[in-house]
């Protein structure tokens, strides 16, 4: 039995040792580090099942919860970093060759190193309960994003990526400490469960001030979580940075920025005058993602860049739930959302990293005939797409069944009925790929599609997971409770 | 385990072998004619009047009431019994494609997996997801394996549907809702049981998002367009199934929950949906009146019979009702035995249009023939069980609402009532239906033969028993109608 805290530790330990390992292996073969961060997360996700029963005395504390939130998004950051030097090691030699070195693959070592440290800051962020701790952690996630993102040096397309996150989120950081200090400055606290406790003592005429700095970090989280009118650098960043990077960027920062929004929102719902006005600004906020990603998505040709506004759609979606957290199931409707999310998002791009390799570009004309040349793959990216569309049978479409019952419940029908126009226009996109892998004859020249048998397994679990937990969800609503 | 649970396996386990390399059109026929014996024997072992039989029971997700429960009544059983069936007859009449033939016949198993699926379901979170289940492969039918502007086409359904199906999701969240909490669940006899007792809120808001989710996968006027395109476009089979059993679905979901649960609601917006199936009846009729092709215009004569369902539905009286339910198996056989023929004049002419056509039946005889004796059934000529069905309608529906008196020389005299007005639109359609029927046999059949299809084969070999069957069928329940409607009665309610 160990302490949830040893599990951040045991991961930065990691990380550090990685690098350290990485300095005397400078003739081998790096991707022999890649394999030991898999082995060593893989490690550390095995050990959240000996986690001891939360000790009270810790969430007292109100600094650093362990609820069974908590230790969910921790597996779920662990999980996504895992697949995320999966698919690392099969986009090495892309990256090899596009940063400048001496020998083949100097600089490689960090690219699967830096994702371990991000795994500390996702972990640290679903625990945190304190805006301290969330500014840190949040920190040290988008730092090392930012390292990430503009990690190709000799493509052009990815320093204008990193610049623009580079910028933006430390605009971003700005507002999210100057709405903390708005708000400590109204309360005295940083922990959120001493600023719910003094929310009522807050005199009416102050309300003003607390909305403000409480606006100010909902700026700040919904650049994290590609909010519109938030989600202009997604395109931009998602389809220059490394594929790999994208798919770590839209799935776990995304899920992490969730995490922190329904915690920092917590407290503030029980003054019954700030939730009236929270409340409406999430809901305008879902609606205005949900047209803003899915009309955006439609005409896209690149399908790194209909992944990225694809994003922007979930999010759509999730707020939708945000916008609904006053029904008991809201909560329940996130979490699985996002653990959908996770599969199908991370699938596709497990597909799109040897596809495009061996078509010679990410746009969905290199996919065409996708079907006839790897069969298997072509189904795995039919399941994956199926469920981001929403198609029954898929943990997309009961994620959206319970983000759509949640809303139902707090009557929010406009919300609702501007997802189901939506969830339309997100079943053109989404078969558009689908038609082009079944309908459309190959290019002449298209590669056989060759991959590897660490992501041949992945592809095989996830499209597995998709289907089971879309028919059985019971486990994973189990995790959670 | 319910015997439900075989129906639905064993066109699953026959997908699975054909696409694990067996042969593929003999295990997809085997599979549904094994599954034709089986719900025959369901039939037969069915004890009449006493609701759902077969029943089992698994939770899924016991926090929101979702259990996938299986079972069957009277309805339910007929619905089966024509998904069968017509599985077979599309089997049969099926051409191996030259690619992906596996895939073909995969999709065509997956269909029926989908549809038995939903007719055996009683929770209505899985009659839902079968249904969705069979509509994927029917856009995979469509676009790969279909004939002219295929890809537009399925594009179309695709999204017609699809939309179509969220809001049918909206509606059953909605139904969910109404219950109070803590007795929520998707299980349709205790919702129906609630609604007996009074405890569902009310909910004329939930019956349009069902009428208008299940309108829309019906192709109810004005959402048709997607229907006709779909039907010329599908390949024979596809057509077959979606137009002759997949359709029926949301028919059958509105007799099944909006008549037992919201017949307020029904009664309340009855106008509104009169005017609608009258816009099927009358409107798409002259419509279908004016297509040059004949896939064309059976995909558009399969949309006009809907609105007599429509008006069997909404009338709410036990005649009206029955007539409905008949009405779906009849019209099922009837649009699946139009589309098997003109997929195989398509396989032997390579084309449909009327002006190019011209003499056949001297050609083939036994052809022309089928092809008659399907398109009177369609009309509902007496003799075919079509007529039955659209009898009991037309009397239902024109007993349908509150009789209405007008005044004349200050006496009190009788008056049409919306129902009866209806009603009167939808016989003109008997005649609409006659006039194009006709006239497309008169134009194809009939006439002088020209060279060019001088030497047409004969239809021979399976399509040919296929056919046969559904016409016999459609015979003998044409003469003894009682059959069904006592094996239907008992399933329906009215208020």
């Amino acid at each position: 039995m160990i302490s949830p805290v040893a599990l951040e530790i045991a991961v930065v330990c990691l990380g550090i040792f990685l690098l350290m390992f990485d300095a005397f292996l400078a003739k081998s073969d790096k991707r022999v580090i890649a394999y030991l961060a898999i082995v060593g997360l893989v490690t550390v996700f095995g050990l959240t099942f000996f986690l001891k029963s939360a000790s009270p005395g810790m969430d007292f504390s109100g600094f650093y919860l362990t609820d069974p939130l908590a230790i969910f998004f921790k597996r779920f950051a662990l999980l996504a970093t895992v697949l995320t030097i999966i698919l690392s090691i099969d986009y090495a030699p892309v990256v090899a060759r596009l940063i400048p070195s001496e020998t083949p693959q100097a600089g490689l070592g960090e690219f699967f190193i830096l994702p371990v440290f991000t795994c500390a800051g996702l972990m640290w962020m679903a625990s945190s309960a304190d805006f301290i701790m969330i500014f840190c952690a949040l920190e040290l996630v988008t730092i090392s994003f930012y390292v990430q993102v503009a990690y190709m040096r000799r493509s052009a397309a990815s320093l204008e990526a990193g610049t623009k996150y580079l910028i933006l989120g430390a605009l971003s950081t700005g507002f999210l400490v100057y709405g903390i200090t708005w708000i400590f400055g109204m309360t005295g606290q940083t922990t959120l469960a001493r600023i719910q406790s003094v929310l009522g003592m807050v005199p009416v005429e102050n309300q003003t001030a607390l909305l403000f700095g409480l606006g100010l970090v909902l700026v700040a989280i919904g650049f994290k979580i590609a909010a519109a009118p938030f989600q202009f650098w997604v395109p931009d960043v998602y389809q220059g940075a490394p594929t790999p990077v994208t798919a770590y960027l839209s799935v776990a920062s995304k899920a992490a920025g969730f995490v922190v929004l329904m915690r920092v929102l917590e407290p503030f719902l029980v003054v019954p005058a700030i939730r009236e006005k929270l409340m409406a600004v999430m809901a305008f906020l879902a609606a205005a993602t949900l047209i803003y990603g899915n009309l955006a998505a439609m005409p896209q040709t690149n399908l790194k860049r209909l992944l990225a506004y694809s994003s922007i759609a979930h999010a759509g979606y999730l707020l939708v739930g945000i916008a609904s957290i006053g029904s008991i199931s809201a909560g329940r409707a996130i979490v699985f959302y996002l653990f959908g999310y996770l599969l199908m998002t991370f699938l596709a791009f497990l597909v799109l990293v040897p596809a495009a390799k061996a078509s010679g570009g990410d746009d969905i004309a290199n996919f065409n005939g996708l079907a006839r040349r790897s069969p298997g793959l072509a189904f795995a990216l039919l399941i994956s797409m199926a469920s981001l569309a929403g198609v029954p049978f898929t943990v997309g479409f009961l994620g959206k069944f319970f983000i759509f019952e949640a809303a139902m419940t707090e009557h929010l029908y406009l919300l609702v009925v501007v997802g189901v126009v939506t969830v339309g226009c997100g079943f053109y996109y989404y078969f558009k790929v689908v038609r082009a892998m079944y309908w459309l004859p190959p290019a002449d020249d298209a590669e056989a599609v060759i991959v590897s048998p660490l992501a041949r397994i992945a592809i095989v679990c996830l499209t597995g997971a998709i289907l089971i937990f879309g028919i059985f969800p019971l486990p994973i609503l189990q995790l959670i409770h | 385990m319910s015997p439900l649970l075989f129906l639905i396996l064993t066109p699953l386990v026959a997908a699975a072998l054909v696409m694990a390399g067996a042969n593929a059109r003999f295990v997809a026929l085997v599979g549904s004619v094994t599954n034709l014996v089986f719900a025959l024997v369901l039939l037969a072992v069915f004890p009449h009047g006493q609701g759902y039989q077969f029943v089992s029971e698994t939770p899924v997700i016991p926090s929101m009431g979702i259990s996938f429960i299986l079972g069957a009544d009277g309805l339910s059983l007929l619905m089966l019994l024509l998904s069968t069936l017509i599985t077979v007859a599309a089997v049969a009449v099926a051409k191996t494609p030259e690619k992906n033939a596996r895939w073909f016949y995969a999709s065509l198993m997956f269909i029926s997996v989908g549809v038995i699926g939903a007719f055996a379901s009683i929770d209505l979170f899985f009659f839902y997801m079968f249904h969705e289940l069979a509509l994927i492969p029917t856009f995979l039918l469509i676009g790969i394996w279909g004939s002219g502007d295929r890809q537009a086409a399925a594009w179309k359904a695709t999204i017609y549907l699809a939309l179509g199906s969220f809001v049918l999701l909206l509606g059953l969240i909605g139904l969910y809702l109404l219950q109070p909490d803590g007795l929520r669940s998707f299980d349709l006899r205790k919702i129906v049981a609630l609604a007996d007792a009074g405890f569902l809120a009310d909910g004329a808001w939930v019956y349009l998002l069902l009428l208008v989710g299940f309108g829309i996968l019906v192709s109810l006027f004005p959402f048709h367009t997607w229907a006709p395109q779909a039907y010329s476009s599908a390949p024979a089979p596809a057509a077959m199934l979606h137009a002759g059993v997949l359709k029926k679905f949301g028919l059958y979901g509105l007799i099944r929950i909006a008549v037992p649960v919201f017949p307020e609601a029904v009664e309340q917006f009855a106008n509104v949906l009169l005017v609608l199936l009258v816009g099927n009846i009358l409107y798409v009729g002259y419509v279908t009146i004016s297509q040059r092709k004949l896939d064309w215009m059976l995909g558009y004569s399969s949309v006009m019979h809907m609105g007599y369902i429509f008006l069997g539905i909404v009338a709410l009286n036990p005649l009206s009702l029955t007539g409905a339910s008949l009405m779906l198996f009849a019209h099922g056989l009837s649009i699946a035995a139009l589309f098997a023929l003109s997929g195989e004049l398509r396989e032997r002419t390579g084309t449909l249009d009327f002006s190019e056509l011209g003499g056949l039946a001297k050609a083939m005889p036994a052809f022309g023939l089928f092809f008659g004796l399907a398109a009177f059934a369609s009309i509902g000529l007496p003799g075919f069980v079509n007529f039955a069905a659209e009898l009991q309608i037309f009397f239902g529906a024109f007993a349908g609402g509150i009789p209405l008196f007008g005044q004349l020389d200050g006496k009190e005299v009788f008056a049409l009532n919306n129902f009866q007005i209806a009603t009167v639109c939808a016989v003109w359609g008997v005649v609409i239906s006659a006039v194009y029927m006709l006239r497309a046999y008169r134009r194809v059949f009939l006439g002088t033969l020209s060279d060019r299809w001088a030497r047409l084969p004969e239809i021979s070999g399976l399509p040919r028993v296929a056919v046969a069957i559904l016409l016999v069928v459609m015979l003998v329940f044409g003469f003894f109608p009682q059959i069904l409607v006592n094996l239907i009665a008992p399933a329906l309610t009215w208020p």
